[in-house]
């Protein structure tokens, strides 16, 4: 029995499993340097994070929508990680679980599932989490390599939580004290959420989604590099610590949130050209926030205000289409 | 060598299965009947000039073109025609076809059998079209147009580079591979003639990448001629589309609803410049061409000189038969092609391959929701944003469909070979243009 069907008759193997797969690979090497840093308690805050986000999908999805099982797509794990990822390790564990309900049944289930919601799902948790808790979202426990167990780990600062301090009267030697070095910045030693402080380790996480061509350079690049160029710039002409761009672009959530969270296909633009306005635009906002508003760190703010605005420009930054009149 | 060339938006990075590259090009041998279409070409069916009962030789007109976008189409084979009916074709409909029952292999006398090459063109302009014409030569890279209107540039159009489109980039298929690497000389003497009718000296053959062989007989042949040049090309899909070769070649584009003569163009396949070559130098018509036999499934793949009418049954029964993982049989590309409806139908001269697919590569996934990942808009070589003619066709919103450009799609199955989701985007397109159509 021969079959008929239309054109074409191959396909890629690539299907949605397989990138959210691949997108859970990548971003494994953060979580390995998050429970490196910040022990048990990190790896229990991802463990549950995880688990919430697959369990509330599985029930919601069954109980509530009365759809068919998507835990297995992997979509729901991704929100998990993300949304662990940006928590610090001291969170108390029942926030984890308020904050997957609102990251997987309020920002993803009630749009009507994957490819549907308009926010990204794992930071509308977290900032549900950061506005209701704001005492314990911002205690960050200080990182101590290979100390697992050790619960009552002090509580420190944030670089940016530093940076956000310094005026002009702070000293030079003070400011040196205080701010780690890049070194640290860039491996993961630093005070911040569980899956933010490696630059290292989500840079890893950038190079096999590229191979894997799951997502292109383009937002990450340009998100990165429009924080870059601003802070720079203010740095070329102040000399001040403050806008020190290679602080700006190795510590906070902005690796974090430029790799793996404002290239959330769903929630960015469609177009190349719509992607790096997005991007930049997230990087305006980025600079923003951080120099100019009362919070040290904007990137969740930044992404989730732009991806209302990703309707607008899918509408209005569409591809050159072949033979048109240029 | 100078520099790869490639076109500029989109394309993928299909398997190539070039299983074939290296078996050449043997007869396919006569079969006991073959059933000539009268209808090979876009345009009008030709009109039928033979009856039941009459003796024809390899070569006789059998239809003659009716109208200017037309074309004759010649018996394959010497034999009596038994029968001028309509029979169902490879797409399940019923066409006007000439059945000739195979008696012999006797040829017209007018066609020169000698292998040797001509290389002298003792012919006027108009002698050589006429020619062309008279060998009912279409574009045989699967468009099927007819050469010689391809070939008339209208008044007041300049056209200043020929492209021999040696490309061939669904997987698979070798014809036109071999075909250079066999024939490589006739070709570029093919090349020289129509150079010679539009009064240029620019021909330019564009290969692929992973033909190494071709390019190599090629570069070395057209050393010794002038105004015909290799350029290679990257191999990426859909790089042999007549728009994304002349922008790769010339870095210009083709207007949205005109002709590659507006960019100042002119794409010819390589098999069918070889035609060119035969009808104006040896008198013989078209009632040959090569065909890749091949497939995942296919248990003896080639590549075979097959007399157009042949049924694709017999071919298949040469390559092996129908195997047990044989899931459907296609004629032309895993990506273009067309899903055999009847395994009988038989070979035309836009033919340029008979697949043997398993389940393995051509099963349809299982459709998901649309996860707005843009793969589809990012391999569309047009420009266009599939997901979005497939989300309004869902919803039923022609008119909107309308300033998405979709007439410009060149159905190229890009969009719905990467889709991760599997929606069968292809199918919204071409479903988007046929209710464009009907509305106007």
């Amino acid at each position: 029995m021969l079959k008929i069907s239309t054109a074409p008759h191959m396909q890629t193997n690539q299907d949605t499993k397989s990138l959210m797969r691949d997108v859970v690979i990548a971003l494994l090497p953060a979580a390995l340097v998050g429970v490196l840093f910040f022990g048990i308690n990190a790896l229990l805050v991802i463990l549950t994070s995880v688990a919430a986000c697959a369990g509330f999908e599985y029930l919601f999805n069954r109980y509530c929508f009365h759809k068919e099982n998507t835990v297995t797509d992997f979509s729901a794990i991704v929100t998990g990680l993300l949304l662990a990822y940006n928590l610090p390790s001291s969170i108390p564990l029942w926030m984890v679980l308020v904050g997957a309900f609102m990251a997987v049944v309020v920002g993803k289930l009630c749009y009507g599932g994957l490819g549907k919601n308009i926010f990204n799902p794992a930071l509308v948790g977290r900032v549900f989490l950061f506005i209701s808790f704001p005492v314990q979202m911002t205690s960050w426990p200080k990182p101590e390599f290979l100390k697992f167990l050790d619960m009552d780990a002090q509580t420190g600062a944030t670089t940016l939580g530093i940076l956000k301090h310094i005026d002009g009267q702070t000293s030079a030697t003070y400011i040196n004290a205080k701010l780690p070095s890049y070194f640290d910045m860039f491996i993961g030693n630093i005070g911040g959420c569980i899956g933010e402080v490696s630059a290292l380790a989500l840079l890893l996480g950038l190079a096999y989604m590229l191979w894997r061509r799951v997502i292109t350079w383009h937002i990450p690049f340009y998100y990165i590099g429009t924080v870059f160029a601003i802070t720079g710039l203010m740095w070329l002409i102040t000399g001040d610590v403050r806008y020190d761009p290679l602080t700006h672009i190795l510590s906070g959530g902005l690796m974090l949130g430029a790799i793996f969270m404002a290239t959330d296909y769903t929630t960015s633009p469609m177009s190349k050209k719509g992607q790096i306005l997005f991007a930049v635009c997230c990087g305006i906002l980025t600079v923003i926030i951080r120099l100019y508003s009362a919070y040290p760190e904007g990137v969740s703010f930044a992404i989730l205000i732009m991806n209302a605005f990703v309707p607008l420009i899918d509408k209005y930054m569409q591809p050159r289409v072949y033979g048109q009149r240029r | 060598m100078t520099k790869i060339k490639t076109f500029p938006l989109g394309g993928i990075h299909p398997n190539k299965y070039k299983i074939t590259t290296d078996s050449p090009i043997t007869f396919a041998g006569l079969p006991e009947t073959v059933y000539i279409p009268v209808k090979q070409h876009i345009g009008a069916p030709a009109k039928i000039l033979v009856k039941p009962g009459d003796k024809v030789k390899v070569g006789t007109l059998l239809a003659d073109a009716d109208g200017i976008v037309s074309a004759d189409v010649h018996s394959s084979v010497s034999g009596e025609v038994l029968k001028v009916e309509a029979i169902e074709g490879e797409f399940g409909y019923v066409e006007d076809m000439i059945t000739i029952k195979v008696e012999g292999n006797e040829f017209e006398p007018s066609i020169d059998r000698s292998l040797d090459i001509d290389r002298e063109i003792p012919y006027t302009d108009e002698e050589i079209i006429a020619k062309i014409r008279e060998a009912g030569i279409v574009g045989m890279g699967g468009a099927g147009y007819p050469t010689p209107v391809k070939t008339s540039i209208p008044e007041g159009k300049k056209v200043d580079t020929l492209i021999l489109n040696g490309i061939e980039c669904e997987p698979f298929l070798t014809a036109d591979d071999r075909l250079m690497v066999e024939k490589g000389e006739q070709i570029v003497i093919g090349a020289k003639i129509l150079n010679k009718i539009l009064g240029i000296q620019n021909a330019i053959i564009a290969i692929d990448e992973n033909k190494p062989k071709a390019i190599e007989v090629l570069s070395k042949i057209t050393k010794t001629y002038v105004g015909v040049n290799v350029q290679v090309c990257a191999t990426k899909y859909p790089q042999g589309g007549e728009k994304q070769l002349i922008t790769a070649i010339t870095g210009r584009e083709v207007p949205s609803g005109k002709l590659p003569a507006d960019a100042g163009c002119l794409v010819q396949n390589v098999g069918t410049v070889f035609a060119i070559y035969e009808a104006v130098m040896k008198n013989k018509p078209l009632f040959e061409r090569v065909v890749t036999v091949s497939g995942d499934a296919c248990s003896h793949p080639a590549n075979y000189l097959v007399r157009i009418g042949t049924p694709a049954s017999y071919l298949l029964e040469k390559a092996g038969g129908i195997t047990p993982q044989t899931a459907q049989v296609v004629f032309g590309g895993p990506m273009m092609g067309t899903s055999a409806f009847n395994i009988n139908a038989p070979i035309t001269k836009i033919t340029s391959g008979l697949l043997l697919l398993s389940d393995k590569i051509s099963a349809k996934h299982h459709e998901e929701d649309c996860i707005r990942c843009g793969k589809c808009a990012e391999a569309c070589p047009m420009g266009l944003q599939p997901f979005l003619i497939g989300r309004l066709m869902r919803a039923n919103q022609i008119d909107e469909v309308k300033n998405c450009h979709v007439l410009d799609c060149i159905e190229c199955g890009c969009c719905a070979y990467i889709c991760p989701a599997h929606i069968p985007l292809l199918d919204y397109c071409k479903l988007a243009k046929i209710e464009l159509k009907k509305k106007k």
